[in-house]
């Protein structure tokens, strides 16, 4: 795949073959891998005479963004697909974490121990 | 059956106030494991009792089992129409209605679970297939995944097979010690299998969209399970590196641009509940007292259970 993000025009399965000199594949098994891409709709493959030619369906920037969306909870659909370490944050709320954050730096700084007691800003936080 | 029918009719009615004040708890903090039991009592007792009132009221047979009684009136509609006229009247077609409604409420919530498992798989599938293409392991976070992107982003793709997944930004952001954190908190999501827990929730939410209990008591039985996976990672970490580790990762949330929905409150303050709650643990419930939610969550499922299979 990275093969054929990084390629400007559509690759035949020999070309890609060619570019991946540092691992020995098979003409086969580069074969199989972009027909399996095609049929997920990743590359989207034209004919060439009698060979095929492929080509990324959509930039790697493209995936990265369908990626993160889902896993920042950004997409307006709320569904149990993935588990996130973090749920949505409310802008006042990731204020007020980092004013408690802020808070917990400074007494790092002044006290040799920290009690990580980070009571007050947290408080605003859960109220706001 | 009229008795029956009222105690079945209480247990549908009683179970949504009862919803709206153990999502207000706070009790259930303190012993998450506790809490997630009674709110699937809640749930499952609810949709038992909903329908078998429903099924009860209509199929109005004395001293038999709700079950039984409307599954006859039931064949004996199929019956009647295949045979010719079937007795008619005001009294018997709202009985027939009524059965008709707790069957139709029956298949909407057995539809509902089916298609939001459905919908889960598929996003499911769409994410390892993009991982497999984006994503790399990374020594600093061993056994998970990183996706380059500046984000703070860290959550786990459950299933048979399962991923974690951690940012560039997220690996940027924390320390080692951070970063184990986060791995322990979602390994024990994993391995517990909390999207299950959490499954039927989101299904409910999905029927009954306008509903502010079934809203309330889809974020409720979420946090609980990211209180219980924070207890979990606790057994290896310290509290103090999983707090500041929700602290950076939440801080940095509202950073993300195109916030569509990141301000529907859908958080509540939950990282800051969740922080206080490490950095200042209240002591876990008394046996009695977990005694009694585990009493109370038997009975929310055994009493619908009792007079739908069970004749008096």
């Amino acid at each position: 795949m990275d093969v054929l993000w990084e390629s400007p025009e559509p690759l035949t399965v020999r070309q890609v073959s060619g570019q991946l000199t540092a691992r020995d594949l098979a003409h086969t098994t580069v074969m199989t891998v972009l027909d399996r891409l095609a049929k997920k709709g990743f590359s989207r493959r034209e004919r060439d005479g009698r060979a095929w030619r492929y080509r990324a369906a959509e930039s790697r920037e493209a995936y990265v963004t369908e990626l993160m969306l889902n896993a920042l909870d950004q997409t307006g659909d709320r569904q149990a697909a993935l588990a996130r370490f973090v749920r949505s944050v409310s802008g006042a709320e990731a204020r007020a974490l980092r004013r408690a954050l802020e808070a917990l730096e400074v007494r790092e700084l002044v006290e040799p121990r920290p009690s990580l007691d980070a009571r007050k800003p947290l408080e605003e936080a859960h109220e706001g | 059956m009229l008795p029956a029918v009222l105690i079945l009719t209480a247990v549908a009615a009683g179970s949504i106030p009862a919803a709206s004040a153990l999502a207000s708890a706070r009790w259930p903090g303190r012993s998450p494991a506790a809490a997630i039991l009674l709110w699937q009592a809640l749930g499952l007792g609810w949709g038992l009792a909903a329908v078998g009132a429903l099924a009860g009221l209509g199929a109005g047979r004395r001293h038999a089992a709700v079950a039984r009684a409307a599954l006859a009136v039931a064949a004996r509609v199929v019956r009647g129409a295949a045979l010719g006229p079937r007795p008619s009247g005001l009294l018997a077609d709202l009985r027939l209605a009524s059965v008709a409604a707790g069957l139709l409420l029956l298949m909407l919530l057995c539809w509902v679970l089916v298609a939001a498992s459905a919908v889960v798989l598929r996003a499911r599938r769409r994410q390892r297939d993009l991982l497999s293409l984006l994503a790399h392991g990374d020594p600093k976070v061993p056994g998970a995944l990183v996706v380059d992107h500046p984000a703070a982003a860290a959550y786990c793709v459950p299933g048979l097979r399962s991923r974690i997944v951690i940012s560039a930004g997220t690996l940027e952001l924390l320390d080692q010690a951070e970063l184990a954190a986060v791995l322990a908190h979602e390994r024990a999501h994993l391995r517990e299998r909390h999207d299950l827990v959490l499954l039927p929730f989101t299904a409910l939410l999905r029927a009954f969209r306008w509903s502010a209990v079934a809203r309330r008591a889809e974020g409720a039985v979420a946090l609980l399970l990211e209180m219980l996976a924070d207890d979990h990672a606790l057994r290896h970490r310290p509290a103090s590196q999983l707090a500041t580790a929700l602290m950076r990762v939440g801080a940095a949330g509202s950073q993300v641009p195109s916030g569509a929905l990141a301000a529907d409150g859908a958080g509540g303050g939950e990282v800051a509940v969740r922080v206080a709650r490490l950095l200042r643990p209240a002591p876990g419930l008394s046996a009695p007292a977990i005694t009694l939610v585990c009493g109370a969550a038997v009975l929310l499922v055994a009493v619908p259970v009792a007079f739908l299979f069970i004749s008096f």
